[in-house]
């Protein structure tokens, strides 16, 4: 009894100490979080957004002047924004294949359509220059018949649709997984057809998702520069993409102005990955 | 009457689904092959054309084989970074809860926001001429840009968000309950991390530091601004294919894009085997 009394005091100052070793522990930790994200994701964004718009819009009109920027800007949206468009909708194409149907060589496609995570977008790029440039047979006969792909727009939408294929197929996938097949042969057993069953079933509970993937793509699209530097040729006013324009203008030395265009692509690109984070995490939610 | 009808129908829905089936499943390998298998066996076919040799001939140039060095310096350095404080920062969102959590974790996913120019031209505007902490390094005699640890730098910008983002989702899935178990049973901090953490995350942890390698060895934007491409010095095996490919080296630029695409295979391999490791043990 007494030998338990004396013992109380002890036990309960080393579990204070304890806690506050935790404490410390747990706060060092989150220092070390917060000193890395902040030195190495934070101050580059300020670095960036002062520099582009530090004199006000002075620079930003500056490097609008530039010929060629309006239609860089612009070639980099609508390129982006059909790729985007074109593998949401391919993207869900494969995603269904690969959880609904099982069939030889669906393992390995699995692995094939994560390549583009993998692969150096440069690599990409001289995939693309071999295999439809003026060198190889394929780009001499779509040449003859008209088509160009290599320093052409075509070109620019080829490199993106390899480069973001990955993204829609990888957020519509776990949510096919989860949907219960129960649903769909309910459906079809009341009569409705594949196509009904699909859009009446399927979709509303993949739309997030859908939306995410190309959100994500449009996001990685409108940024990319490996990919497609080697592709377009780079002409001004015809194929210069903006992240081209932005290496251009900052190989001048013209930083502020260079800031100011990169400024106004990461603002559209990090509106669009919020919007993104949130609708997932809204989906979830439900 | 009406039962003949009904397997009548349900036959013709059964051929419809299966003609449905073929049709989706041939789509899938065209827009495959068209958009990644044939363009690597074009490349393959390029670069092997002129023969066996070229193979040799290309590796046994001295800028190639300080453009792959480098570049296995930056991927080494840029892993054992985002690998560590990438686990470090995972662990803090999932287990700890403070004000200013949700900010943080919204910092991770900026690179995926950003143009790797954007970050190159970022670095050059913090220590480049005239940058923020250009007078405090170059007081030291350190030079940032146009060097390695610019490189370096940008790299680990680039492929911070892989590690973490997925590490969380399987720290999420695991709870805590291991790591008090181990505590109570009188384990360490320390080997509570390194008994119970670390296979738990371990298959994420690969995942994550695969996809990490595999950025930092393609990265090409960022690190063009920033090295100042000074060659055989500042050229990483990327910068190499672009410079070979102005120059109109255009064998030995196939040959090194053709090494670099067979070891984003191998990172691949690596990838899809974390990927089915995390699929089988997270039920």
């Amino acid at each position: 009894m007494s030998s338990a009394a004396r013992s109380l005091p002890r036990v309960r100052t080393r579990s204070i100490s304890h806690r506050a070793a935790a404490r410390i522990r747990h706060a060092s930790l989150r220092g070390a979080a917060i000193v890395y994200l902040g030195a190495f994701i934070l101050l580059p964004v300020i670095a960036i957004l002062t520099k582009g718009f530090g004199g006000g819009m002075t620079a930003m009109r500056a490097a609008f002047a530039v010929p060629g920027a309006w239609q860089a800007l612009w070639l980099t949206l609508i390129t982006s924004a059909l790729a985007a468009t074109i593998n949401a909708v391919l993207g869900t194409m494969i995603a269904w294949v690969l959880v609904r149907y099982r069939f030889p060589g669906r393992g390995a496609l699995s692995a094939v359509v994560d390549l583009p995570l993998a692969i150096p977008t440069l690599v990409t790029g001289v995939m693309i220059v071999a295999l439809y440039g003026p060198s190889s047979p394929v780009g001499r006969f779509l040449s003859s018949i008209g088509i160009d792909v290599i320093f052409a727009p075509l070109g620019i939408l080829l490199a993106l649709l390899v480069v973001t294929l990955p993204f829609t197929i990888r957020t519509v996938q776990p949510v096919l997984q989860e949907l219960d097949p129960a649903e769909e042969e309910a459906a079809s057993t009341l009569g409705a057809r594949g196509w009904t069953t699909f859009r009446r079933v399927v979709l509303p509970a993949i739309r997030t998702a859908i939306a995410a993937g190309a959100l994500l793509s449009f996001a990685r699209a409108i940024g990319e520069f490996g990919s497609i530097v080697l592709v377009s040729g780079n002409r001004t006013g015809e194929t210069l993409t903006a992240p081209v324009f932005i290496f251009q203008l900052a190989a001048q030395f013209r930083p502020a102005e260079a800031a100011a265009v990169a400024s106004l692509l990461f603002g559209i690109s990090f509106v669009l990955v919020l919007v993104t984070t949130r609708l997932l995490k809204r989906k979830e939610a439900e | 009457m009406s039962a003949v009808a009904t397997t009548e129908g349900a036959r013709l829905d059964l051929r419809r689904s299966r003609r449905t089936r073929r049709l989706l499943i041939a789509a899938t390998l065209v827009t495959v092959s068209i958009l990644l298998l044939i363009p690597l066996l074009g490349i393959l076919w390029t670069a092997l054309e002129p023969g066996l040799s070229v193979i040799t001939d290309t590796l046994e140039q001295p800028d190639v084989q300080h453009a792959f060095k480098l570049t296995l310096i930056i991927t080494v350095i840029t892993v054992v970074v985002t690998g560590v404080f990438g686990v470090i920062v995972a662990w803090v969102l999932v287990r700890q809860r403070f004000v200013g959590r949700s900010f943080l974790n919204a910092l991770v996913d900026l690179p995926f926001a950003l143009s790797p120019v954007t970050v190159g031209l970022a670095c050059v505007l913090l220590f480049g001429a005239g940058g923020w902490f250009e007078g405090f390094f170059s007081a030291r005699g350190i030079q940032i840009v146009f060097a390695l640890p610019s490189m370096i730098l940008v790299t680990i910008f680039i492929s911070i968000p892989f590690v973490i983002r997925e590490v969380q989702p399987v720290l999420e899935e695991v709870g805590v309950d291991e790591e008090d178990a181990a505590r109570t049973l009188g384990a360490s901090v320390w080997q509570s991390f390194r008994k119970v953490t670390i296979p738990n995350i371990r298959w994420g942890l690969l995942y994550g530091v695969a996809l990490s390698a595999a950025r930092a060895i393609g990265e090409i934007g960022a690190v063009l601004v920033v090295s100042g491409l000074i060659q055989g010095q500042t050229e990483t095996a990327t910068l190499y294919i672009f410079r070979a490919l102005e120059e109109r080296q255009t064998p030995s630029a196939y040959v090194v894009a053709l090494l670099l695409a067979l070891t984003s295979v191998v990172l691949l391999g690596a990838i899809e085997f974390a990927k089915r490791r995390i699929g089988r043990e997270t039920p």
